[in-house]
């Protein structure tokens, strides 16, 4: 059951939804597939627990509305069997989807970084337990500290908050100067300075950094460092998140050129790949706005509508400095590189203790004699760890790019469309 | 309202509700056991650790990207 688009779009976060948009009225026929059940990427969640704001809403609808749009969830790639092919997978069937045109929206993941006790049951991502919640986890009652850097800590505080959690910290790494140089840049962005209002939290702590996560079981309990002091917390749920990183594996694999760890693009959100377009947080890290109008302009330039796209760089262009000033003032303090001992798994998947990795040259000979990276995650979560750790660079992935069953495998063999 | 079976025992979960959420609500919300042995739970709740994979009816799949459906049987211990 093979088939062929004039446009592929991966991702339907803001940036997928909004290049989908811009392109229908030019594209015969635009496939746009996302590994989540619902559109809407990391952002616009719904669950039993949150609601997508009015004007999330409509552009999904607006999106799903378009005859020539073929929208597939819990949809991911695994491979690229062949030229302007990718290999795709969902929960019941394997297939392969031949493009004329590529744009890859696949957003962007927390940097997650190991510490001792961060494998308890307990312990999440900081952006993780926001989605966690929203899926409808329940935290009523629940003593939360939250940990790590930037505003997403703040938005996951919101969400636990709004569902009866009780959010004794938030500690952010990044000093309070650098966050007051940030918060008094915010009214450039008068939308922004808004929502940093709405969010701001009694409990937040600058300077201030996790130690270590504490029970044996599950999580009881927090150390963290905070103005040099340390403190200890009995706490139920520990979220900790350093950041975004931008999701680049799949454009490695297809030969796109990679900058400062995002996916490098021209002015038209063009990738150095023929026929290859990326925009969103995949691009580098800087929220929903910028995802969408990065997102408008692949999907009219990668449809010929190179005036229309040129109409946005603008818009873009306000969005990118708002980026810029968030990264500045997030960076991370180079004391987080040594939260790990001996005995941390840095690995979750194949469970590599960091004494494991020490003195070891580069990421692949680290990986062949440790197996860390080799499990199901892929190196997503300990390759991220390792590079700031270390400084290695991970190599691209090899497919499948992610975990696919064996009957998608045999679809590797199959050529021409259905 | 979805009614679905995890680790044998009976639960009803609100519409929407994701597979990584049904845990919690049904069990001590931990998702698989580690090549150690040690007990995880959802992690990045994004689709990227993998931490939250379990089987779902005879499937290993990922609970945070899955939405509960009438007559699922969820496994944490398979
Ligand atoms: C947990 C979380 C919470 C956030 N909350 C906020 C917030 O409150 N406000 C804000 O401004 N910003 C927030 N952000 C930042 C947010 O990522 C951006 O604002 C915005 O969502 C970026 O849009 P995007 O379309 O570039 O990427 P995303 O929204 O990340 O969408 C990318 C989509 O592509 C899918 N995908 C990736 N790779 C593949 C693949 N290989 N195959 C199939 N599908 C794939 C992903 O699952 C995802 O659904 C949050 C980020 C995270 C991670
Ligand atoms: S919680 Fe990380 S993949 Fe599901």
């Amino acid at each position: 059951m093979n088939e062929h688009t004039n446009l592929l779009i991966i991702g339907a976060g803001p940036a997928g939804l909004a290049a989908a948009l811009a392109a229908a009225p030019r594209a015969t026929r635009i496939v746009l597939l996302d590994d989540n059940p619902l559109p809407g990427g990391q952002i616009w969640r719904d669950g039993p627990q949150a609601k997508v704001p009015a004007q999330a809403r409509q552009l999904r609808e607006q999106v799903l509305a378009c005859t020539n749009v073929q929208y597939y969830s819990g949809t991911r790639v695994i491979a690229q069997p062949g030229p302007d092919t990718l290999l795709v997978e969902d929960p019941e069937r394997g297939w392969q989807i031949r493009y004329d045109r590529l744009i890859l929206c696949t957003g962007a993941r927390e940097l997650l970084l190991p510490f001792p006790g961060w494998t308890l049951p307990g312990v999440t991502g900081a952006g993780g337990l926001q989605a966690l919640i929203k899926g409808g986890i329940p935290v009523h009652n629940q003593r939360i500290v939250i940990a790590g850097s930037g505003p997403l800590l703040l938005a996951s505080a919101a969400t636990a908050k709004a569902n009866g959690a009780r959010v004794l910290r938030i500690a952010e790494q990044a000093s309070g100067a650098a966050v007051a140089g940030f918060a008094a840049q915010l009214p450039r962005w008068p939308r922004k300075l808004l929502q940093s209002i709405s969010l701001f939290d009694r409990q937040y702590r600058t300077a201030s950094h996790v130690l270590a996560a504490l029970g044996t079981d599950r999580l009881e309990g927090v150390r963290l460092k905070h103005k040099g002091k340390v403190v200890e917390m009995a706490c139920d749920r520990l979220a900790c998140g350093f950041g975004l990183i931008p999701n680049i594996q799949l454009a490695e694999a297809l030969g796109c050129a990679v900058e400062q760890q995002a996916i490098a693009v021209d002015a038209w959100q063009a990738t150095s790949q023929p026929g290859i377009y990326a925009a969103g947080e995949c691009t580098g890290f800087g929220g929903s706005e910028r995802a969408l109008v990065e997102g408008a302009i692949a999907g009219c330039a990668a449809t010929g509508n190179r005036q229309a796209a040129q109409q946005l760089w603008r818009r873009r262009a306000r969005w990118h400095g708002f980026a810029s000033a968030l990264n500045n003032a997030f960076a991370l303090d180079p004391a987080l590189k040594s939260l790990a001992t001996a005995d941390t798994l840095v690995c979750r998947c194949e469970d590599v203790p960091y004494a494991a990795l020490v003195g070891h040259r580069d990421w692949r000979q680290a990986k062949l004699a440790s197996r860390c990276g080799m499990g199901a995650c892929q190196g997503r979560v300990c390759g991220a760890a390792t590079a700031h750790l270390f400084g290695w660079q991970p190599s691209a992935p090899r497919p499948p790019f992610s975990p696919a069953r064996i009957d998608t495998l045999l679809c590797l063999e199959e050529t021409g469309d259905a | 309202m979805p009614d679905l079976t995890l680790d044998g025992r009976p639960l009803r979960v609100a519409d929407g509700t994701s597979v990584a959420a049904a845990l919690a609500l049904g069990g001590d919300g931990c998702s698989r056991t580690s090549v150690s042995g040690q007990r995880r739970a959802p992690l990045c709740g994004m689709g990227i650790c993998q931490e939250c994979r379990v089987r779902i009816d005879g499937r290993q799949r990922l609970a945070c990207q899955t939405l509960c459906r009438d007559g699922m049987q969820v496994e944490t211990r398979a």
